[in-house]
């Protein structure tokens, strides 16, 4: 009888670690709460060009994060992305003229919502559409903006000399 | 079956018949239109040399195999014709002790008889407790009761192993090999209690074996099986006056006769000198 | 050229032979496994044997794994100016492919060798053969426990590997190359989603299914020798490997 109860014992252990391991997975090395998609509410954005953002990403106030993005869709009315946003509901004193941009978290990490609070006396609240957006930077057209830009300044140059 | 069958079957002097009996294993036949009865409440050894598919005919017995064609009758049931569930309640009426006892090894001594009570009743703890005592006890070996199986003895393992096999009070008993490899002292008690029990709990026994001395000592009536046929059958004292030379050769244990002391084999001069010649 | 077509037709036949073998005795076991579940007694005692037991060797073997990718992690983003991030890297890498794939290969080696060579030797003494005479289904019996402890045992342990994984890497990392420990967390919860998790769950279930099997059917039907055990537990092992590592890529293709 003393063997079995070693066994169940170690067993019992074991079972424990593993759920514990399993916990520890779930809690510790990701971001989301349990629960997290029951609480809070939503709002809506539109952005002319969102570049890589992604479901899942995170929405931060001064770095903070607040939410993530529920999801991601194409507007067809005013042809633009739509974005809904899924904000803690801890977070509910947010002004209704406050911003939103598509930002990138260092050079290559991944894209993410900041929200820049305005000075409104009115709070967001569930449904509400943020007016004020920016899109997202997309490295490509700032490279070609940067160079058209540096080609008119030669182009400009190279024709006032040609005028003296 | 009928109810009258059942009946019949009950009042059959043979517990066991088989009729006709082919079987045959990877090409070579082992058994060819054998015929086989196995007396209720006697004492029944199966002898014969190695090889001859003793062990084999136990299996078809038990329906661990399947005949190629005949029948094999347990208590008036064709073991081939029977499903799994069939077979399973047939078996629970049989207990078989292994050469080796075959016991399991991650159970001690106790669990290992009880091993069939906890897998076929729901009997209290303690009932279970006392039934394995008594059936340790026939055997001897209720001291043992709570050493594991790796340190008994050949013979003690065989012994629990016989008290396994009859934890369920089996009406039928079937040993293969019981005395290979035992002292001579455990070899007077297995016989013993071949005895003993077969006559005690008024079952039928089956032994397989091919010591000739112990089988004359147990046995009611023997059946000298070689080549896949029934050589001589009768009383084991009387097998020994039999005048066929296979019977003589087999019971007195000479090393050349009609069973050859050579495997078959191409002539030895042709074999070792063939190639010098041109 | 007629025997090599031969030899290649009966080589085709004896593996789809084979694998039909595997796919039935495996479709026995699950169908068995509702019926199994009520002995729950019996599957205890074989979490205990699979789980368990293997338990030292897949806590040691993951925390160096986990320093290992600590010490080439920090290494290779380094390069990139993006040590910060080797938290991400090292929780990625270990919950995603590393911790089952890894938990799973030493699960053969420890568990599944000796499952499989007990079932051979209970084959090779005749235990099996005694408990069909004593009418109890050794399938039932002896093997789905065997069976189903796998089963449970391997999603456990490829946990808590995981977990000792990412405490090796952050040893490494944090306190002996000076990654900021608010950093190497942060970014790893950041980065780390729930459905990576559940993707070496279902990874390591699936796996523990495969390499479970594998070893109760080998060590089912070994040759009743002592060869032939030695055997079962050699093929256990080569083909839970393989098997593994093909079922890992296609499950990252699925899931991905």
């Amino acid at each position: 009888m003393r063997a079995t109860r070693a066994i169940e014992l170690g067993t019992g252990l074991f079972v424990l670690l593993g759920f514990a391991a399993l916990f520890f997975l779930v809690t510790q090395i990701t971001n989301r709460e349990i629960g997290f998609g029951d609480g809070g509410y939503r709002l809506t954005a539109g952005f002319e060009q969102i570049g890589g953002l992604k479901e899942g990403a995170p929405v931060s106030m001064s770095g903070v994060t607040i939410g993530r993005v529920e999801s991601i869709g194409y507007d067809f009315t005013d042809y633009r992305a739509k974005v809904v946003l899924r904000i803690d509901r801890y977070y509910d004193r947010i002004p209704q003229d406050s911003d939103a941009s598509i930002f990138t978290a260092g050079l290559l990490g991944g894209q993410y919502v900041g929200i820049g609070p305005g000075g409104s006396e009115t709070f967001f609240k569930d449904g509400d559409q943020i007016e004020f957006t920016q899109s997202a930077i997309v490295l490509e057209s700032l490279i070609s903006k940067f160079l058209f830009s540096k080609a008119a300044e030669q182009g400009a140059a190279v024709s006032a000399e040609g005028a003296k | 079956m009928t109810q009258a069958q059942r009946l019949d079957a009950a009042h059959d002097p043979c517990i066991v018949r088989i009729r006709g009996l082919r079987y045959g294993i990877g090409g070579r036949t082992l058994f060819d239109d054998l015929d086989l009865e196995v007396a209720r409440g006697e004492v029944t050894a199966f002898m014969g040399p190695s090889g001859t598919g003793k062990t084999t005919l136990l299996r078809l017995i038990t329906g661990q195999v399947r005949p190629d064609a005949g029948e094999v009758l347990v208590d008036g049931q064709d073991v081939a014709g029977l499903g799994r569930a069939g077979l399973y309640a047939l078996r629970r009426r049989m207990g078989m002790l292994f050469q080796n006892g075959a016991l399991l090894t991650d159970l001690d001594v106790h669990e290992n008889v009880a091993f069939p009570l906890r897998e076929h009743t729901r009997l209290p703890d303690s009932l279970i407790r006392s039934i394995v005592l008594t059936k340790l006890h026939a055997v001897g070996l209720r001291g043992a009761a709570g050493l594991m199986p790796y340190e008994l003895s050949g013979g003690m393992a065989r012994r629990v192993a016989l008290a396994r096999a009859i934890v369920m009070d089996p009406e039928i008993l079937i040993y293969d090999e019981p005395f290979v490899g035992l002292d001579p002292i455990s070899l007077g008690v297995v016989l013993r209690l071949i005895r003993e029990l077969n006559d005690a709990l008024g079952i039928t026994s089956i032994v397989v074996s091919h010591d000739v001395r112990e089988i004359t000592a147990v046995a009611d009536s023997a059946y000298l099986l070689s080549g896949g046929r029934v050589l001589a059958s009768g009383k084991p004292s009387g097998l020994a006056d039999s005048d066929s030379a296979e019977v003589q050769q087999f019971m007195r244990g000479l090393p050349d006769g009609p069973v050859p002391f050579h495997y078959p084999a191409p002539d030895y001069a042709e074999q070792l000198f063939g190639h010098l010649s041109p | 050229m007629k025997p090599l077509i031969r030899e290649l037709a009966d080589r085709a036949l004896e593996s789809t032979l084979a694998i039909g073998r595997y796919a039935l005795f495996t479709g026995r076991l699950l169908a068995e496994t509702p019926r199994a579940l009520l002995r729950f007694r019996l599957v205890v005692g074989q979490v205990h044997n699979a789980g368990a037991l293997s338990l030292v060797i897949i806590m040691l073997s993951g925390l160096f794994v986990g320093m290992v990718l600590g010490l080439q992690g920090f290494d290779l983003l380094e390069r990139f100016g993006s040590e910060d991030s080797l938290g991400t890297a090292a929780a990625l890498g270990l919950v995603k492919e590393l911790g089952p794939v890894v938990t799973a290969l030493l699960f053969a080696g420890r568990a599944g060798t000796a499952l499989a060579s007990e079932l051979g030797l209970m084959r090779a003494t005749d235990q099996l053969s005694a408990m069909e005479m004593m009418a109890v289904d050794p399938v039932r019996r002896v093997v789905m426990p065997r069976f189903l402890g796998g089963i449970i045992a391997m999603p456990l342990l490829a946990a808590i590997f995981s977990m000792i994984g990412i405490f090796g890497a952050q040893l490494v990392g944090v306190q002996m190359m000076g990654v900021d420990p608010g950093q190497f967390w942060s970014q790893m919860r950041g980065a780390v989603e729930h459905d990576d998790i559940m993707e070496g769950v279902i990874k390591s279930c699936v796996f523990g299914v495969a390499c479970s099997a594998i070893a109760v059917y080998e060590g089912f039907h070994a040759m009743p020798t002592a060869e032939g055990v030695g055997r079962a537990t050699t093929r256990t092992v080569v083909i839970s490997s393989v098997v593994v590592l093909l079922l890992d890529y296609m499950l990252t293709a699925v899931m991905l």
